[in-house]
């Protein structure tokens, strides 16, 4: 299907699919703010993502097209990559633009309910624009192969993604110290992170990631490099809440407003470990990586951390949103396991899990809009006997929820078992043990949720509880089907994640 | 007028805002020769709304410079910039491919003159828009709890 939209799409379009799949929203985002009501600027929304998903599928074509995947290079403003800046783009990034667009796109359709009850009139058209001007610089991370602009595309869409989150205030003045929160540590985070290229710079001389990656060979066991390495680790870590840093993450989910959790949880911090694996994999390389700098004492016990702690932490919740984001951190500790192995099955059982988190918590966070939009709570009694009066919403719900666990026939289960594969071969077969423990953990604490929605009475039954509306609902059962799609038939999107870890491991070495 | 301390301060800025202003365009266009440009610039202008309003007062400054100007100029600003990649797109070249602007023969430099020109102007805009946006949502907040409140 992919390959047959892509066939649409007319060659000049095609040839500047890199650009235009960045600029568009670009573009869309100021006139959208323009715009006299939240409607237009709304369907502007749609229109830009929308387009940007065709690109990205134009993109995903153009590199599958070649067996082991193309490597498209797009010189912005017509200078030479390495002097000017260069967009890159091969199996691993086209699948990251791929999966932000395409969420991207299912989150400006389902949007709109949602805007309309949590964010002011005036402020709607505002909040659209920087909708777009998030969803920009999330695709322009994911898709430019230098490293500077990387640092300035991840600002945009961090500065993007503080404004939103701050717009829960309306619904929850909680919201206004969680984007505080979030706008120091991520301030933090891009600060190390420039730092950490500033250090690279100066001792290569290049801010091209793949030419950096060839200089970096030629200056071994320097201390620039080793600080610019740790600045860049923990700048991104940040970003992608890794572990001990992913403290300004559960708040954040938690009071922005519902579209935002969404998006966020789906996209944000997939874009940061794409970033940190581009940077491990492809700019350092393995040898540097992990031998050089033994980051598997470093980022293995953090992923097994987050997994066991933020299992533990998501238990203990009395907040939906807030166990779902604790779920996240938990979730992110699988992906990095999988890159920590550092062979290509653990990248790919990495990138596998990647995916798959973002269809799980899109439908999850997506369906819980639902909820508070219709019922006003999102505290554990609120779900009680929604399953009855709202069977359409919830089952999605239920859907993704098994899949979070890693039931068989669930896209969870899918890359679940590509990890502990990875895991096996690996020889690490205690991680194993810790996969399954954490995989318990996700049990009780989505099994809490569901046996109030499914087995309880209505803790209120004076409240109005009604099925989502259908803007909601069509986007939700996408994803939910997205989920048993991957998980029965799992070769498009395991076949995409090998590209990417081949991608990484043919690219990163030359 | 009597009892008035800041007649010295307004005086002054009112000499001072015109000649702000004036440098404020002097390192935009002059940015080509010496270190400045739109950025700069837009920073310098919008330090003369700012500093209007410090001697004058806010609720002024709103009327002559309202806030939905500001936050027009700056996304004007945004949608010049892009405006100019997607002007080089349509022309054939690559995204902000300033050499595609005119379609000129190899050797020709009116494109890469006009492009980095409209180029700095958007910047101009949206750092001058986006300074005083700033500012006038700080400056402007009317507090929640009043202060007898407390």
């Amino acid at each position: 299907m992919i390959e047959f939209i892509a066939s649409l799409v007319p060659a000049n379009l095609a040839a500047h699919s890199p650009a235009l799949l960045v600029a568009v929203p670009m573009l869309m985002a100021p006139l959208a703010a323009f715009m006299p009501n939240g409607r237009l600027a709304w369907l502007m929304s749609i229109f830009a993502t929308g387009f940007s998903l065709i690109m990205a599928m134009v993109l995903v074509t153009q590199v599958r097209s070649i067996e082991g995947g193309a490597i498209i290079s797009y010189a912005m403003g017509g200078w030479v990559p390495d002097a000017g800046i260069e967009f890159r783009i091969d199996a691993l990034n086209s699948m990251v633009l791929l999966l932000v667009s395409s969420i991207g796109f299912l989150a400006a359709i389902f949007s709109w309910p949602t805007v309309k009850a949590e964010i002011r009139d005036a402020k709607r058209a505002m909040f659209f624009a920087t909708y777009l001007v998030c969803f920009c610089g999330l695709t322009g991370v994911a898709s430019t192969g230098d490293a500077f602009n990387l640092f300035v595309f991840l600002e945009i869409s961090s500065l993007a993604t503080y404004a939103l989150v701050a717009l829960g205030a309306s619904r929850d003045r909680r919201a206004l110290p969680a984007a505080g929160n979030y706008l120091l540590m991520g301030t933090i985070g891009a600060s190390f992170f420039v730092v950490g290229v500033g250090f690279l710079y100066a001792a290569t001389g290049t801010l091209n990631m793949a030419e950096l990656a060839v200089r970096l060979q030629g200056v071994p066991d320097n201390k620039a490099v080793l600080a610019g390495f740790a600045f860049i680790t923990v700048g991104l870590g940040i970003k992608a809440a890794m572990f001990p840093l992913h403290q300004w993450l559960p708040n954040a989910y938690a009071y922005s407003p519902s579209f935002v959790t969404m998006f966020l949880a789906a996209t944000a911090t997939k874009v940061a470990i794409y970033a940190l694996v581009r940077f491990l994999f492809t700019v350092f390389g393995l040898e540097f990586a992990f031998e050089g700098s033994t980051l598997i004492w470093i980022l293995m016990p953090m992923g097994i951390a987050a997994m066991i702690a933020c299992s533990f932490q998501a238990v203990f919740q009395t907040d939906v949103r807030r166990t779902l984001a604790y779920s996240s951190v938990a979730q992110v500790g699988y992906m990095l396991l999988g890159i920590s192995i550092g062979t290509a099955a653990g990248v790919s059982a990495g990138m596998f899990h990647l995916v798959n988190h973002a269809l799980i918590k899109g439908a999850l966070f997506m369906a819980l809009a639902g909820v508070v939009l219709t019922y006003q709570g999102t505290s554990l009694n609120d779900l009680k006997g929604l399953g009855r009066t709202s069977p359409w919403t919830m089952s999605a719900f239920a859907i993704a929820a098994v899949s979070l666990i890693g039931v068989p026939l669930t896209a969870g289960f899918q890359s679940k078992y590509a990890l502990v594969n990875a895991l096996f071969e690996h020889g690490w077969w205690w991680a194993v043990a810790v996969v399954m423990f954490s995989s318990l953990l996700a049990v009780v604490y989505m099994g809490r949720m569901l046996e109030a929605i499914f087995f309880r009475a209505p803790s209120n039954p004076n409240k109005r509880r009604q099925e989502a509306p259908l803007l909601i609902l069509v986007p939700l059962w996408i994803l939910a089907i997205a989920n048993l799609w991957v998980g029965i038939q799992g070769g498009f999107v395991a076949g995409l994640a090998d590209d990417a870890a081949a991608a990484l491991f043919i690219g990163g070495a030359s | 007028m009597k009892g008035d301390h800041h007649v010295i301060l307004r005086v002054v800025a009112k000499a001072l805002i015109p000649i702000i202003a004036m440098y404020g365009f002097y390192v935009h266009f002059h940015g080509e020769y010496s270190p400045g440009g739109g950025f700069q610039a837009g920073v310098i202008l919008a330090v003369c709304v700012i500093l209007y309003s410090l001697i004058f007062g806010i609720a002024p400054t709103m009327r002559a410079i309202t806030p939905g100007f500001e936050r027009f100029i700056g996304g004007l600003g945004f949608i010049i910039y892009v405006g100019v990649g997607f002007w080089a797109l349509a022309m054939g070249g690559n995204f902000l491919e300033y050499d595609a602007l005119f379609r000129e023969e190899p050797g020709g430099h009116a494109g890469q003159h006009t492009g980095i020109i409209v180029i700095e102007i958007g910047v101009l805009f949206a750092v001058a828009g986006a300074m005083v946006t700033i500012f006038y949502a700080f400056a402007g907040r009317v507090s929640e709890i009043r202060d007898e409140d407390w």
